[in-house]
């Protein structure tokens, strides 16, 4: 931990210098009126949307956002800090993580987001099926042959190879991890038992590569092998990827429409509590291996002028920002779901006092 | 006149000695924190942290002793694959090779020290992965499989590349610093090893026992780069915490899990024990060095009672 608040110290000692090179800049380049700047930390998996939407931004109101994608782990240690005036993780902060922090935390799902089973069989002519019991029975190394009887019930009248199956992880810590092992833990007793759910577990079987490039690296390289990896990733690299059966029965084939489908099938538990993990919806058409990421901001806002920019900010993101979404191959917050974050943005206050009255 | 000769002569003295104190003092700073940052970890776990071989951030049970071995295995055979290579070069280099070609082909091993450690990564992920999965894995599966060090699945990753990409990446280490050495052995010893009868191989043998203490310098040198090098072995060596035998078998080092799951770790002891791992791995790093120390002084002390003895 001291090591953390140590590195903390330096690194905003380097803000503090940065600041400084700016400030000295300043008065040459800034022609306008004095800008709001906000300061953020933490998920890497949302970054490309989040520095287009701060980008979007800038040039509509002038509010200048600046964010770390150091990873999630490091945002919620900035927002338990005070170094950032908003996190951003890919999982959601559990009761006990909420506890720990100096005040009341307040969660926004921005995006979501799907992991999917990219496979190497070049014989397999049409998408591969797989249901919940295949894909933990293969991570658990209970089903190490293609041409398994519980594979091939999900495929029927699919011809699958006799080779054995080689199942690819994420070696680094990550909210794809995370999203994967939730998964299995809702739909899999002994998964939830052996290995649970969190942003790296102990795998029972399988290599690790590092990164989705690590992960769909090997799955490329090695006939037989299955990993899982984001959907934009898959999508950009044209990998191969299975349709999993969901929870009413069909199998679907991920995408942008079936991962926010997922969000709207969960959205009434996410009116109760907007942490609840959106895996193995019961809506038909959802996609079932998919998560929401989060920004994470502090309830009761200390600066006025940087309260009301991130407030207005976040509105934007919910609304406007949600357009560019599918260009970035992120799937878009469901109506229902973005009813939820109007609700918790009225929650928001500066000194008491709330912040977004007119909404 | 003269207190501002000693004032300056002071000063002199002060700023170097300033600077030597500053690599100690960093050094220090780094055990100090390390030392407190794995004190959570250090009192859940106590010695039972370096023989555990659990790993497991959902239940918060962790324990280094796959790492550590990935880690000492994966060096010592980084080792075993580049002194030879390199001392046979450096040998030719130095002593075989007519100068002009020596120099430019130690310009160009020397060159490969400088690429930066992703880049050797990449090419062990995306050339020598799948040459090995394809044609040296199987075969050595197929005819030495009897060997449980060659048993298993040809994954392509995993100790074996690990420690092929380990060993090129310290050649030139050992390549450039042993010819240099070789070099400066003075000429006078060979030509009275020739003059007393001996084959050309002979004299040879001479200015290596020679220069003996300085490839030993090199060798270890090369063994610090493989002991903490990171991102080429995350990416080639499968990251698995389990031990197998196998060296076809994935596996991971201290340095691989540390850069693997530092960035998400969110609870106080997965990263305190994180940074027991960090800690572990220094201390593995001054024993293999003082080791390596030890062997140098007895190396020489011995080349030293051979010339009293001659």
């Amino acid at each position: 931990m001291n090591i953390r608040r140590k590195t903390l110290h330096l690194m905003a000692l380097g803000l503090a210098a940065a600041g400084l090179m700016l400030g000295a800049l300043g008065p040459a380049v800034q022609a306008g009126p004095a800008t709001t700047t906000l300061t953020g930390a933490g998920a890497t998996f949302p970054y490309p949307i989040y520095s287009k939407w701060f980008d979007m931004y800038h040039q509509k109101t002038g509010i200048e956002i600046n964010y770390q994608s150091i990873g999630s782990g490091g945002g919620i240690q900035q927002v338990k800090a005070g170094t950032v005036d908003f996190g951003a993780s890919d999982a959601a902060l559990s009761d006990a993580r909420l506890k720990e922090m100096p005040r009341r935390v307040l969660h926004f799902p921005t995006v979501a987001g799907a992991v999917v089973m990219a496979y190497n069989l070049p014989s397999l002519k049409q998408p591969l099926r797989l249901t919940s019991d295949v894909i933990a029975g293969i991570y658990m190394g209970q089903i190490t042959t293609w041409n398994d009887k519980r594979v091939a019930a999900a495929n029927p009248g699919v011809a699958l190879p006799a080779a054995p199956i080689l199942p690819v992880h994420r070696s680094d810590g990550s909210g794809t991890t995370n999203i994967f092992t939730t998964y299995l833990s809702a739909v899999s007793g002994p998964w939830k038992e052996m290995v649970g759910a969190n942003t790296s577990v102990s795998w029972p079987v399988g290599i690790g590569g590092k990164g989705n490039e690590g992960v769909s690296g090997l799955v490329r390289q090695t006939q037989g092998s299955i990993g899982y990896i984001e959907l934009a990733y898959a999508k950009q690299n044209r990998l191969p990827v299975a349709h999993v059966r969901n929870k009413s029965g069909s199998f679907v084939e991920p995408t942008l429409a079936s991962t926010t489908a997922a969000a709207e099938g969960a959205s009434p538990l996410l009116a109760k509590d907007v942490r609840t993990p959106i895996v193995n919806s019961s809506a038909p058409t959802a996609y079932p291996i998919c998560g929401l990421t989060f920004l994470l901001v502090y309830q009761d806002q200390k600066d006025p002028a940087k309260g009301h920019a991130l407030a207005t900010f976040i509105d934007w993101a919910i609304h406007e920002g949600q357009d560019v979404a599918a260009s970035l191959d992120y799937a878009r917050l469901p109506e229902a779901v973005v009813k939820v974050n109007e609700m918790t943005l009225r929650k928001l206050t500066v000194a008491g006092k709330p912040l977004l009255a007119d909404r | 006149m003269k207190a501002a000769r000693i004032t300056a002569d002071g000063l002199y003295r002060a700023a170097l000695g300033g600077a030597a104190a500053l690599v100690f003092v960093v050094v220090a700073l780094i055990v100090f924190e390390a030392a407190r940052g794995s004190g959570l970890s250090i009192r859940t776990f106590g010695l039972g942290f370096l023989t555990s071989t659990a790993w497991d951030p959902v239940s918060e049970k962790f324990g280094a002793l796959p790492y550590i071995y990935g880690t000492v295995v994966s060096s010592a055979l980084a080792l075993l694959l580049a002194v030879p290579l390199g001392i046979g070069s450096a040998v030719y280099l130095a002593e075989i090779a007519p100068r002009r070609v020596g120099a430019i082909v130690s310009f160009v091993i020397e060159l490969l020290a400088a690429i930066p450690s992703i880049v050797y990564g990449v090419w062990g992920f995306f050339v020598l992965a799948p040459w090995l999965r394809t044609a040296i894995e199987p075969w050595l599966i197929a005819h030495v499989g009897f060997v449980p060090l060659f048993r298993g699945y040809p994954f392509g990753i995993g100790m074996l590349n690990a420690a092929i990409v380990l060993s090129i990446m310290v050649v030139p280490t050992i390549v450039s610093i042993s010819r240099e050495v070789l070099l400066s052995t003075p000429r006078s010893l060979r030509e009275a090893a020739l003059a007393l009868g001996a084959t050309p191989a002979e004299a040879i043998g001479v200015a290596l026992d020679a220069a003996r203490p300085g490839i030993l310098g090199a060798v270890i040198l090369a063994l610090g780069r493989a002991l903490g090098e990171t991102m080429a072995v995350t990416m080639v060596i499968g990251n698995t915490n389990r031990i197998s035998a196998s060296l076809l078998d994935p596996a991971a080092t201290m340095a691989s899990i540390i850069a693997n799951e530092f960035t998400e770790a969110t609870t106080p002891l997965y990263i305190s024990s994180l940074i027991e791992i960090a800690l572990v791995l220094f201390a593995i790093t001054i024993v293999v060095n003082g080791a390596a120390r030890v062997l140098v002084y007895w190396a020489t002390g011995g080349r030293r009672s051979a010339a009293a003895l001659a």
